[in-house]
This record gives structure tokens, sequence and C-alpha cells, in this order.
């Protein structure tokens, strides 16, 4: 019975979490129009196209550095790697839009670096070849470049609770590190670089300021064409329930391919590994690729925005600033607990009850990642406006008094449209570390008579330690920067630090939009220090 | 009734109690940004004693949200910075006519709503800009002119997603007709610098620094470069003329930022008082000072930089109408290949 609880109050939370996505599909059913022929005849395939292409890229740049920079600071040894093992990480704090509009200020043909180039060379325009920022390629630049902490993140928290018998075993027969890195290293990381990988693509997909402003047709801008310029909503949700099969099937097939390999570990046998010094060339090589991750990730981009703040901070940090960062951090912290606990429980009924329901349930509720959040934003609004009006139709029938909306434009509506968006980040982190963790020890407790929250609170939670404080700090981080779903859904007279920084931006206002960016930024920072620091902790303990 | 209808019944009651205890406010939800509405918000609490709260966002995501919150919504107005989303309010039925004396004498009567339901409160205009030196303002005479082939490889405009473009061919198809305007659309792509990409001030920046001769942009971007603290912003904005396009025929493309008051809204005659204070001189002064718009009123003086420009003729095509062709527009803008 004690069972059947877990897997009746997970499926539960699942299914209120995925009223959205159902919103969304439920337009399936909607007739759309002749939209679709003329979809069909005039844009759809660089939709499609134009999606796949960006994601291939994004894949494979931060795929390359996450993976080779996580590496190399967890195994390695080389100049700089203590600052590395957390900078690193710092690109995560700044939103895709703003590393974006950063780039595009320094690189552009009206820039200050072309027109420098031009000024030296006498070059007009035409003359000489620099590579297009605002293209397909650029973008596919820009989001792996903030994206790629999420596979760094995982993958190092994986190569350092690797059991280092294992690396041992395969350096003692006489394997070198890329060998190793190759034939043990990888494939035992697997399920935590795929994690990450589909953090980073579902994020890719949901992206919309990035590519509207480079001007590449992706799916996500053509639902917001569809929906804002021909203004077909039902034709809009559809494309979105689109883009939903797409990440479905895409899940599906990550798991697939990994269907028979379980990667536990025993939870023996950790001593410390000797990091392996590199020499010469790969000394220098590997510092080299570290820097250049951390300059054009963030050095760079924070650099701008910080001489950009330096002209305009006065007229831009006015009173209300305070408030932002308040009500910013309010929300942050707020939906990163909420996410974690959702997680924890949604995980751990799927691990006592790996029945199709549950996992079914929990894989629905992990999909919002992937759709842009004003589309989820729509998903909430229109089902908590239907509560809320069908509660006061009710009520003024039955007492002649009117409820009003008691869930519409609060916090609490805000709040669920994060959980619903974000839990998918939290779900993955939550779901390596419990991967990790091998059933044996589960099936002992229970043998000896424990109860499963028991087991989850005496077991589980001390030795998830550190994929719990990942799961809570990337929400935190990915709060601090939603903007799409905090602009429909906040209530009155309440603005965050994205909001502010984006209105500013989107009226080609940079320089000034430049203060709340860096807010985010530094907002982002601490959060991003503090998960660095657990996580090498986690080594330090099982020394 | 049962115990628990009562409690329900008390509980409710004090929530509701509490709530019209307070003095009167207007609830505003605003695609025009904080920065752009909220000093003008102060101004009126202060003269008037009414608060008015503020949430921004885009257009089409409010109205959403004011549709799904139904008649029970808290929004008393909505402000667009087009003309299009009033008139989509208007359709979606969430919006209610108004009657003001001071509205109707002031607003000139395109930029109001033939049924009362929504007004407009500034101008933004649309024009050509040139590069000077580089292009004479003889070479140039309306916008049907740059599909000729003379321009090609010359002219910067953003991408067709963009709410300005798509109502300047709105205007366009009420004006020409569909076919004629597509075959032009086509013409105009043809003659494309560059694929469309970033903001207005980035057409004005392409051109500045020689991608182009020709940008196509509202012009409070070209006054916001003016006003500038960066420098670079500056100088590209001065290498820039003003051409008002059709002075012969029906006029330079304008669109309007404007408001209506919700069907739900509580408090609809502060919500006018609200408007009227919006159009008074003063507003309109504020609009045209801080961010370049045109007022909507006659009459009001406007700063050197909009001074300089010159005055024009306006299309007077009834703007409601934007709204009714903007998926004709998008979709004719799709077949012609403007991305």
């Amino acid at each position: 019975m004690r069972v059947n609880y877990w897997s009746i109050s997970s499926s539960g939370i699942a299914l209120i979490l995925a009223i959205p996505l159902f919103v969304v599909v439920a337009n399936i059913f909607v007739p759309a129009g002749e939209v679709w022929q003329h979809l069909a005849e005039t844009v759809l395939r660089d939709y499609v196209v134009n999606s796949l292409l960006l994601m291939v890229g994004v894949a494979i740049i931060s795929l390359t550095l996450g993976v080779g920079t996580a590496w190399l600071v967890s195994m390695t040894e080389f100049p700089g790697r203590r600052v590395f093992e957390w900078a690193l990480l710092l690109p995560m704090a700044i939103p895709a839009y703003i590393i974006a509009y950063t780039y595009t200020g320094m690189l552009d043909f009206a820039g200050p670096v072309q027109t420098t180039l031009r000024e030296l060379t006498g070059w007009g325009y035409g003359d000489y070849w620099f590579p297009e920022v605002r293209s397909l390629e650029g973008a596919a630049i820009m989001l792996a470049l903030v994206l790629y902490p999420y596979i760094y993140l995982l993958a190092r928290a994986a190569f350092l609770s690797q059991s280092l018998c294992v690396l041992e075993v395969s350096r003692s027969l006489g394997n070198g590190p890329w060998r190793t890195f190759f034939s043990v290293g990888l494939p035992l990381a697997r399920p935590a670089i795929a994690a990450g990988l589909s953090l980073v693509l579902m994020e890719t997909l949901a992206d919309y300021g990035t590519v509207q402003y480079f001007g590449v047709d992706t799916f996500t801008t053509g639902i917001f064409r569809t929906w804002y310029g021909l203004d077909n909503a039902p034709a809009a949700a559809q494309l979105a329930a689109i883009l939903l099969l797409f990440v479905v099937v895409l899940v599906t097939l990550e798991r697939y391919s990994r269907r028979q390999a379980r990667y536990h570990d025993s939870g023996r046998g950790k001593s410390s590994l000797t990091r392996l010094p590199l020499h010469g060339w790969g000394r220098l090589s590997a510092t080299l690729f570290c820097l250049a991750t951390l300059l054009f990730g963030f050095l760079l981009p924070a650099g701008q925005l910080g001489l950009w703040a330096i002209d305009t901070y006065e007229e831009m940090i006015d009173q209300r600033f305070a408030t932002l960062v308040f009500h910013t951090l309010e929300l942050a912290v707020l939906a990163s607990l909420l996410a974690l606990i959702t997680a924890l429980l949604l995980n751990y009924a799927r691990r006592l009850q790996p029945n199709r329901t549950v996992r079914f349930a929990v894989r629905a509720a992990g999909m919002g990642y992937a759709i842009p959040g004003t589309v989820i934003a729509v998903g909430v609004v229109i089902p908590f406006g239907w509560f809320d009006n069908t509660l006061d139709s009710w009520m003024r029938e039955q007492f002649d008094i009117s409820t009003g909306l008691l869930l519409s434009g609060t916090l609490a509506a805000l709040l669920f449209a994060y959980l619903v968006r974000f839990l998918a980040v939290s779900l993955h982190a939550v779901e390596s570390g419990l991967e990790r963790i091998t059933p044996s020890m589960d099936e002992a407790a229970r043998a000896m008579g424990e109860r499963p929250a028991a087991i989850l609170g005496r077991i589980h939670i001390p030795m998830l330690k550190g994929s719990l404080i990942t799961a809570l700090l990337l929400v935190f981080v990915d709060v601090l920067k939603e903007l799409p779903a905090t602009l429909i859904l906040r209530p009155f007279n309440f603005n965050t630090l994205a909001v502010r920084a984006y209105e500013l931006a989107a009226d080609e206002r940079l320089a000034d939009a430049a203060s709340a960016a860096l807010a985010i930024v530094i907002a982002g920072l601490i959060p991003v220090i503090l998960l660095s620091r657990s996580l090498s902790q986690s080594r330090e303990e099982k020394k | 009734m049962s115990l628990i209808h009562r409690s329900i019944l008390l509980l409710l009651g004090l929530g509701l109690s509490a709530q019209t205890a307070a003095a009167p406010e207007l609830n505003l939800y605003s695609a025009r940004n904080e920065a752009l509405i909220q000093p003008l918000l102060e101004r009126f609490t202060e003269q008037t004693g009414i608060k008015v709260n503020l949430v921004t966002g885009k257009a089409d995501a409010l109205l959403k949200r004011l549709k799904s919150e139904g008649r029970n919504s808290p929004a008393d107005l909505l402000l667009t910075t087009d003309a299009g989303r009033l008139h989509r309010a208007v359709e979606a039925g969430v919006t209610q006519p108004f009657s003001s004396e001071l509205l109707d004498k002031v607003v000139p009567a395109n930029y109001r709503d033939p049924q009362g339901h929504w007004v407009g409160l500034s101008v933004r205009s649309r024009p050509i800009l040139y590069v000077k030196g580089k292009v004479e303002p003889s070479e140039l005479s309306s916008y049907e002119a740059l599909s000729d082939a003379k321009w090609k490889g010359r002219i910067c405009i953003r991408s067709s997603s963009n709410i300005y473009n798509q109502s300047l061919i709105a205007s366009m198809i009420a004006a020409n007709g569909e076919a004629e305007t597509e075959k032009w659309a086509k013409g105009l792509v043809a003659n494309l610098a560059l694929p469309p990409k970033g903001g207005d001030r980035d057409q004005i920046k392409a051109a500045a620094s020689g991608q182009c001769d020709i940008a196509i942009a509202n012009t409070y971007y070209l006054a916001g470069m003016l006003n500038s603290s960066e420098s670079d912003q500056v100088d590209a904005a001065s290498k820039m003329a003003v051409f008002w396009p059709n002075q012969n025929g029906r006029g330079a493309h304008v669109n309007i930022s404007g408001a209506a008051i919700t069907r739900s809204s509580k408090n609809p005659g502060a919500a006018v008082k609200l408007l009227e204070f919006l159009v008074s001189e003063a507003s309109q002064q504020w609009y045209a000072e801080v961010n370049g718009e045109y007022p909507v009123r006659a009459g009001v003086a406007v700063g050197d930089i909009l001074k300089g420009w010159g005055e024009f003729k306006a299309d007077t095509l009834n703007l409601g109408q934007l709204g009714e062709l903007n998926a004709e527009a998008v979709m004719l803008m799709d077949r012609a290949g403007w991305r």
C-alpha cells in the first residue's frame, strides 16, 4: 500500500505539471484554417532545416567544450586548473540573448572590431571577408557558449564520482590518458553527458531571443510569427505540439540507445586518483583550451557589459533597482526549492515503482524545458483563468458572491510556470545522481525493514547531496535569466532584472540594458561558485 | 446553509471588503515598456490621486491573459504600440466602447476606432532614411519606387516578423491591392543589401557604415541614436537624413501607440481620465521629447530633432485597417521570400 501512495502522488503531481503541455497539444484538434498549406508552401521547410542544423551545431560545439574541459579539470593537472574548475561554469549566468547582443555589438560590420580593421587597412564594404555573427553558425556558437556548462557540470560530476579503481585499472593496463578517456571515462559518464546534452538541446529548441535577433528562422520563431503575425493561435500551438513531439522522439532515442546499460557504482574503493600531470604542449594546450572557452563564453561578453554599464549605470541604477534584485532572488529561491522537492519525489517514485504509468508521468512532467516560455505561459494562463472563472461563476450562483481571480495574476501562477518549464533541469540532475546509486543498497535497507521514506531520507539524500545542490542551483540560475513566462504571468508592479534588461535591449538600448544584465550575471555568479565548490568538496571528502 | 458554506462566505466577505475599501485604482496592461510609460503614470497619480498599477509585456501575450481572465480580469486598460493589436483586442471582444468629447476633439479621426473602442496616443512614422551624400533626395519619391532595379543591393530593412514592416505592407495592400504589393515586395527583396536581421537601429548603423544607402526605420530610433550617450551611435545617426515618401499621394506610413478600455474594467470613468491625461499637451510633449515620437494632437511643440526633419503628410488610412490586413501582409511577405 505504501508503494501505491508513492506512485499515485507522483503521477498526480506529474499530471498537474503536464496540464500546460496538454493545453498546447489539445490544439491539434482545433481547425487552423488554410494556414498550414501556406506554411508548407513557403516557410515550413526552412523552420525545420534551420532548427535541425542549429541543434547539430550546438551539440558539436557544446560537447567539445563541455566534455573536453570537464575531463581536463577533473583528471589532469595543468596551470590554472583550480581556477578553471569553477570559472568554467560562469557563462551559465549570461542569458543567451544578452551574449548575442554583446557579440553583435562587438563584431558586427558597424562594430568596433571591423571599424578598426577598416581604418587600419583602408578597406571598404565588400573588400574583405569577416565571419558574420548574425547567422545560423553564429547563433549555434552563441548558444553553445552559454549552454556548454550544463554538460561540463554533469560530466565533471560524473568523472569525479567515477570509481577511481576502474580508471586506475585502465591505466595500470597500460592505457594512456586518451585511451582511458575514450574507452573507460567517457562511456561511464555517458548518462550524465547525455542528460547534459539533452538539456542543452531542449534549451536550444526553446530559444527565441537569439535566433530572432540573428534573423535565423527556426521552429520557435515560426511559432511566434504564426501567432503574432498571422494571428493564428491554434496553428501556432500546433507548431508547438510538433516541437514537443520532436523532443519526445529525441529523449526516447537517447534512452533506447542505452537501454541495456546500467551504470551503478558500488560506492566502495574510492581512493584518490592522482591527477595526471600534463607536460609540454599538452600542458599549454590544456590551459589555452580552457582559457579560450572562458574568454569567449564569459570574459569578453561580461567585459563588454561592464564597459557599457560604466557609461550608463548612474541613470539606470535607481531606487527601483533594489526591488528588482529582491524580486528576482525571491522568485529564484522559491522556484528552485519547489523544483528540487518535486524532482526528488518524482525520481524516487520512479525508482520505487518503475512501472509504465509513473515513467510516463515523470517524462511528461519534464517536457516543458523544450517549449518556449511564452507557450508554457499561455498553457498556464488558460487553465488558471478557466479554473478561476468557473469557481467564480459557481460561487456567484450559490452565494451571489464573486471570488474573482484567485490564481491568475498571482505569484503562484508564475511559480507554477517556472516549475513546468524548469523541472527537467532538476529531474535530470537528481536522476543522474540517483542512477549511480546501486539498487542493491535499497534492497539491503528494505531487507532490514526500512520504509521507502526512511531510505530516501537516510541513505539517498545524504549520498545525493552533490546532485541535489546541482539541481537547486541550476534552476536558481535559470529562473534568474527567465524572461517570457515572467513577462506574461507576473502580478502588477512586479518586475525582475531580466524584464528590465529585456525591455531596454528590445528597445535597442544595449548600453542601458547592461546594468540589469550585469546584475543577473553577478547574482548568478554566487550560486555558480557555490556549486563548483560543493562539487570539488564531494571529491575531497572521499579521499 | 451549512456551516461550511457560511464560513466560506465569511472568509470571502472579509477578503472582498478589504479590497473594496481601497482608494480608486487603475490597472494597466501595457505593451509599451516601463521606462516609456511609468513616468507619465506617476504624474497622473500626482494630479488625480488615482494609483495606476502596471504590467508590461508583449501585446499578444497580454491579450491572451486578458482573454483567459475573462470578466474577472483586473485590467482596466490595454496599451499597445501598434494599431493592429488594438484591432485584435476589439475582435476578441475584450474591449468596451467609450466616449470623451476631449478625445474626439484632439485626436484625428483616423487615429481613433470608428466604433470608439480605442484611441491613439502617439504617432510613429516609418519613412525612408538615406545616407547623406550617397543619395540625393531627388532620387527618392515613394515606397513603391524602391522596387526599382537602380536600388539593387542598396536597401536595408529588418525582418518581416517585425510588426512595423507588417503594418507598412498592410497599408500598401490597402492602397495598391494585394497582387501589386506582392510584386513590389519581390522587387524590394531583390534590392536588399543584406539578409534582414537585427532591429531598426541596426539598419541605420549598417547604412551609416557603408553596407547600404537606404534604411527603412521608425524615426524615433533615429532620434534615440542622436540622443544616445554612445558616440558611435550619434556618429552613425548623423550620417543619415529623413525622406518623407509618398508626399504627392497618400502620405508617409504611420502607426500609433494607443489604448483600449477593457470590457471587464470596473472603473471606465477613471480609465477615460487617464486617456485624456495621456493626450494632454504636457504628456504629448513628453512622448516627443523622451522617445522621439510624434504627438497625436496637432499644435504640440516638438523638440529640435523632430523639427529638423520637417513637417510631413501622413497616410490617412484608418489604422484599424492595419489590423485587418496584418495576416494577409505576413503571408504576402512569406511568398515574396522576405525573411
